[in-house]
């Protein structure tokens, strides 16, 4: 099949990566550029003064368009669409066939009629060549003008003012800069930081003349005013390139481009028009993002995957010059449609502004300058029409003095932080000052702080992290004593040397013997990694000791156990079967905070006995000994309830099914909520999803727990599969990345970049593991097993489970029980 | 005979002390260990197969009252061989007994001897 594509910038180049990468071979691709280089990245052309050379700025090389099979035309625009024979004509005199046209002749420069407008040291701004006249020109000249106040015409000026000249003004005819993007105020602030920075704003400016010759000396308003300039560049807007369109008598709009449904078809079904030559649906979309959209419709559908575009959110966030400037949904909307919130605070030059719907629900757009860091979140709030809170100004307030992780130096001095022990923070800070305590056990052995119940361990260590660094010490995040390594670096060591044993890991990268702080890490490190059941292979007494008995030591030494009921659901049979064996084997019962049951007071010698019973009756390990998935919430979603919009319990099953006896840096909670009202408690989980009218919203790392933290946005409306892809990302990122201990919540409060970055990460694939991952994932789904049905039936492991090695048969004597509300309680402690 | 009652200094040899048959050595997790019934008493030996050494210290964790030494993490805090309890991961030197952590509480530790595949433990 023969495509024609007309036009070589970024979007027409867009194309032709599409279809060779796609379908190689299946199309004879020719393109006709009217620029006499390859297809380059307008939107970094001012890097182009800053001394980016002109070949980087090249999106491919000559060479990239013959090794593709690509016939390449460069200065040779086309100047004929013959739709009857299927051809078009260049100017050199070429005329080529097609089966399919592909219209990506993009937009030129809206040039308004001003008298003297074809005076020496007029340019626009817009091409390379544009850019070399400017840079010789300014070489020669004091004084600089652009004429535009919006976007592009401010990049004009910055570029300006850094090729040296003396004073640079933008003259913008609206009353405020970048008018399709800030209200008054927003443009003020942006003016008085512009100011700062050495530009000269006019707004309101009308320009009606350009004086001078031969070359530009001033500039005339329509009130009579003027303006001294030795150059003058153009920004004034854009124009559709429709020309070609429309002598081919394809359908275009009043006001230019040429008119495309959600394929990219143009009135001619043979013809296809993208990027910002495309109307569609009345708009113009004069950005690249938007360009590639349109992009990738017209070619999934010429592969017959259609892919409609959709529209595009004009939201923008950038640095303009140095300034955040964000602008985002509606930001003008006020007055009858929405109650208008601002924030200005002029000495530090921030200026915020949110749109709230009349009913206070909904965020309808805003403004942002100074400082676009709730850009993000601003956005998906208004994009998923998300509920406000009932304060919503604290959506551009952030957060206000609570103590967050790394807020610790906001504690004082005689704050309590292990409470066993009575310790204070001013304690711990002076044992890690002048007793020269280093690491976690010295400050237990000097101040006895964590040495009762350990809670407050991991302040110890940010405490005496963050005192080290005060002191100017460099921090090596180690794991303990035995290695030199953080956890993720011996994560990587493990899974490159493809180390399958405890011993082996503390041989070739630790030293000593390990510890009870090491070998807990390797245990999980390898059960991440090979998903061997943890007491096979020798790795046994490397587990922490609930591992090492897949139970929970409770006070007095007994244990609890927890089968696995996936998403809280649970047969009457399964229930009857829970209540015997409890009976049978005299153990206490509770209801978890995960829909589970727990059962208590079990004796080591009886665990396999129980779990026989328990398999018996279809039940599996639920891991509540384990750093590893707990257990998934849910609601009871749309089978039953009226509100509810999908079937929460089957999805939660699903999940809690996958990635069950998944090892993890620390315990992982989910759940499901089958709608907005949320009652699975799912932004209070490592993972959550709750029901959307179109899909399931996605966030992450949220936490209960002593320091509570909803769970953040990562995603909204995705289908099954997709969310199942990005948990698997998102965790497998988690498992090879978080310091040992360490929940979901306070592995992205350390994360460089915060939800941005993982966003990244899972959603765009930056780091490229993505596809590797996701396949792991799949192994680990494979290769699951119930740790207990193995136990059970393997007798060298099942022989471990007794008190007494020498009196196999006899239980601990010292274990004792004291009865409370017809059950029982352990003893308390002496 | 009572664990941890008092002998003078000297008296080694004498016949309230002895060794006495604890297990196979088969039957010893490597790098780990498992609790010993003697009596009413109640033995922690540990097999530090890395060391190829082997220890026997009180089952009970002085700090909280609780029989769960055997079932603790053995490793190493520079060269000292050591035991962390399961409950509140205080640790103990497996060759004096004393708390790594800086308590007071210390345990009593128990010479333990290898017979081809037996071993024995020696109380007083």
């Amino acid at each position: 099949m023969k495509i024609v594509i007309v036009g070589n910038g970024m979007v027409g180049f867009k194309c032709c990566e599409k279809l060779t990468g796609r379908a190689p071979g299946r199309f004879q691709i020719t393109v006709f550029g009217e620029e006499t280089r390859p297809a380059y990245d307008r939107v970094h052309l001012s890097d182009y003064f800053s001394g980016k050379e002109e070949a980087s700025l090249y999106l491919a090389p000559a060479e990239w368009y013959a090794g593709q099979g690509i016939q390449l035309h460069l200065g040779d625009p086309v100047c004929q669409i013959n739709r009857q024979s299927k051809t078009v004509d260049s100017f050199k005199g070429k005329s080529v066939p097609y089966d399919l046209l592909i219209l990506a002749t993009g937009s030129a420069p809206f040039v308004p009629v001003i008298e003297g407008i074809e005076k020496k040291g007029v340019y626009l701004y817009r091409n390379l060549e544009d850019l070399d006249l400017i840079e010789s020109r300014a070489a020669k000249s004091q004084k600089g003008a652009v004429i535009g106040g919006g976007l592009l015409g401010l990049e004009a000026a910055k570029a300006l003012l850094d090729l040296g000249l003396r004073e640079v003004s933008v003259i913008e005819y609206a009353s405020r800069l970048m008018p399709r993007q800030l209200d008054e105020m927003g443009s003020q602030i942006l003016m008085e930081k512009l100011k700062t920075l050495g530009l000269n704003i006019l707004l309101g400016k009308n320009t009606v003349a350009l004086e001078g010759d031969p070359g530009i000396r001033q500039l005339l308003f329509s009130d009579g005013t003027g303006l001294d300039t030795d150059l003058l560049v153009i920004s004034a807007g854009i124009r559709p390139r429709d020309e070609l369109a429309q002598m081919a008598g394809l359908e275009t709009g009043t006001r230019g481009g040429i008119v495309v449904d959600e394929n990219m078809q143009t009135s001619d079904p043979f013809i296809y028009a993208v990027g910002e030559c495309a109307l569609h649906k009345g708009m113009i979309y004069g950005l690249v993002a938007p360009g590639y959209d349109m992009a990738e419709a017209a070619c999934c559908h010429i592969l017959d995957q259609p892919k409609p575009f959709a529209g595009y959110d004009m939201s923008t966030r950038l640095k303009l010059i140095g300034v955040d400037v964000a602008s985002f949904g509606d930001p003008f909307a006020n007055g009858s449609q929405a109650d208008v919130i601002t924030i200005h605070h002029g000495p530090e030059g921030v200026y915020k502004r949110i749109n709230i719907s009349k009913d206070g629900k909904n965020l309808l757009g805003g403004i942002l300058i100074g400082d676009a860091s709730q850009y993000n979140l601003l956005v998906q709030t208004v994009r998923n029409k998300v509920i406000l809170p009932a304060q919503p100004e604290d959506l551009i307030l952030g957060d206000r003095g609570n103590a967050v992780s790394g807020g610790l130096g906001s504690l004082p001095d005689e704050a309590l932080i292990c409470s066993c022990e009575s310790i204070s923070k001013k304690s711990i800070c002076d044992a890690v000052r002048f007793e020269k305590c280093e690491n976690v056990e010295s400050i237990k052995r000097c101040t006895k702080a964590g040495t009762g119940c350990g809670g407050c361990v991991p302040i110890l260590k940010d405490l005496m992290t963050e005192t080290l660094k005060a002191e100017g010490k460099y921090i090596r995040n180690r794991i303990c004593e035995h290695f030199e390594y953080s956890r993720q670096e011996l994560f990587d060591l493990v899974k490159l040397y493809q180390i399958k044993t405890c011993n082996e890991v503390l041989s070739r990268f630790g030293s000593q013997d390990g510890c009870e702080i090491c070998k807990p890490v390797i245990a999980s490190i390898l059960a991440s990694l090979w998903n061997e059941m943890p007491l096979r292979s020798g790795n046994g007494t490397a587990q922490d000791s609930n591992d090492r008995f897949l139970a929970n030591i409770q006070k007095g030494g007994s244990y609890s156990v927890v089968p696995r009921i996936p998403g809280g659901e649970i047969t009457p049979d399964k229930l009857v079967a829970i209540g015997l064996t409890a009976k049978k084997y005299n153990l206490y019962t509770k209801i978890t905070g995960g829909q589970r049951i727990d059962l208590f007071g079990a004796h080591l010698h009886d665990l396999p006995l129980i779990w026989e019973d328990l398999i018996a009756a279809g039940f599996e390990s639920g891991h509540a000994y384990g750093k590893a998935l707990r257990t998934v919430k849910s609601c009871v979603g749309s089978t039953w309830c009226r509100f509810g919009l999908h079937d929460s319990v089957s999805f939660a099953i699903r999940i809690e099914e996958r990635y069950r006896g998944l090892r993890a840096p620390h315990k992982i909670k989910s759940a499901v909520s089958g709608c907005i009202r949320e009652c699975a408690e799912a932004q209070s989980k490592d993972f959550g999803l709750i029901a959307t009218e179109k899909g399931w919203n996605l966030y992450v790392c949220g936490n209960g727990g002593s320091k509570p933290q909803h769970a953040l946005l990562l995603a909204t409306d995705l289908d099954e599969q997709t969310c199942i892809r990005y948990i698997d990302r998102f965790l497998m990122f988690y498992i090879q990345t978080a310091d040992p201990l360490t929940r979901t919540a306070t592995w992205l409060n350390k994360m460089e970049g915060g939800i941005d970055y993982l966003r990244n990460v899972v959603i765009r694939d930056s780091l490229g593991l993505a596809a590797q991952w996701e396949q792991e994932m799949d192994q680990h789904v494979a290769s699951y097993q119930c740790e207990w049905k193995v136990a059970i039936e393997t007798p060298e492991i099942r022989k471990r489970f007794t008190h007494f090695v020498n009196a196999p048969g006899e239980k601990d004597p010292t274990l004792d029980f004291e009865p409370m509300r017809e059950q029982k309680k352990a003893r308390e402690w002496k | 005979m009572e664990i941890g009652e008092s002998a003078e200094p000297g008296d080694s040899g004498r016949t309230d002390e002895h060794w006495f048959f604890a297990c196979y050595k088969e039957e010893v997790p490597e790098d780990g260990g498992v609790c010993i019934k003697y009596g009413d008493c109640q033995i922690a030996l540990f097999y530090f197969a890395r060391r190829n050494e082997w220890y026997a210290t009180q089952n009970e964790c002085p700090h909280r009252k609780q029989m769960a030494l055997s079932r603790g993490l053995i490793g190493s805090a520079g060269d000292e061989p050591k035991v962390a309890c399961p409950f509140h991961k205080n640790t103990f030197s497996l060759k004096s007994g004393i708390n790594l952590n800086g308590n007071e509480q210390s345990l009593e530790v128990y010479p333990v001897r290898l017979d081809e595949n037996k071993v024995y433990i020696k109380i007083k």
